[in-house]
């Protein structure tokens, strides 16, 4: 999937994966789109609940090369 | 309208210092309106200088430690700060946040922070000890938040 930029959550616990990824989404214009990639597990279950509860929508998610990979469209 | 949340933060120990930040930053980066209200052992969350914030093996037995480790040991000099030591090699090893990382991420999100005045008196602090992005108030102006929010809760 194409996306605008890169966040690489690797090895950060709960929750600095959500916090973080927010940040990252701060400064990018409505409609681009974010990839995430995360090792928490727990990241799985939270990104989903962060894009549900944000109104960024989370377009894929999947695994990649052992993490977790999301891609998030900005709202 | 964004959600809300009002958080009590009663505890100074390092265990009981991170889920008050954990959720404050988290509801943060979800778009809610958080407050914490720190009082009694919780205003030792808002010092300038975080590390004293220790955790004592001594009468918490659901601590795991690495070696069973008798009362009477834990009772020894140096225990506590050794645990404490610990503690925070393994969080960093799993990519825990520091305290301070914590606190700094939800002051970046606009989380409002409130001292207890009474507490603050009672122990004798000074306004000098804590961060300077904080406000004083009672139980009153806790009261004023709380009875708006959607979630609540004691720590």
């Amino acid at each position: 999937m194409n996306f605008d930029k890169e966040y690489d959550a690797s090895g950060l616990a709960c929750p600095l994966p959500i916090v973080k990824t927010k940040k990252a989404l701060a400064d990018m214009t409505s409609g681009t789109v974010l990839k995430v990639m995360a090792t928490d597990p727990g990241s799985v279950c939270d990104m989903a609940a962060f894009a549900e509860q944000t109104g960024n929508a989370l377009l894929e998610q999947g695994e990649e090369g052992g993490k977790y990979v999301f891609f998030l469209k900005k709202a | 309208m964004a959600k809300k949340m009002a958080l009590i933060a009663t505890k100074g120990t390092l265990d009981m210092a991170y889920p008050p930040f954990i959720l404050g930053s988290t509801a943060a980066a979800l778009g809610w309106d958080v407050q914490i209200f720190f009082t009694f052992y919780g205003l030792q969350l808002l010092r300038k200088d975080l590390s004293d914030v220790k955790i004592s093996p001594l009468a918490n037995p659901a601590m795991p430690m690495p070696v069973p480790m008798p009362v009477m040991v834990q009772m020894l000099p140096g225990m506590e700060s050794m645990a404490t030591m610990m503690m925070k090699q393994k969080m960093k090893s799993k990519g825990v946040a520091s305290l301070e990382e914590l606190r700094d991420l939800c002051l970046e999100a606009d989380v409002k922070f409130v001292a207890c005045q009474m507490t603050v008196d009672l122990f004798e602090f000074k306004k000098s000890d804590f961060i300077d992005t904080i406000e004083y108030g009672g139980a009153a102006t806790f009261m004023k938040f709380a009875g708006e929010s959607d979630v609540c809760l004691f720590i």
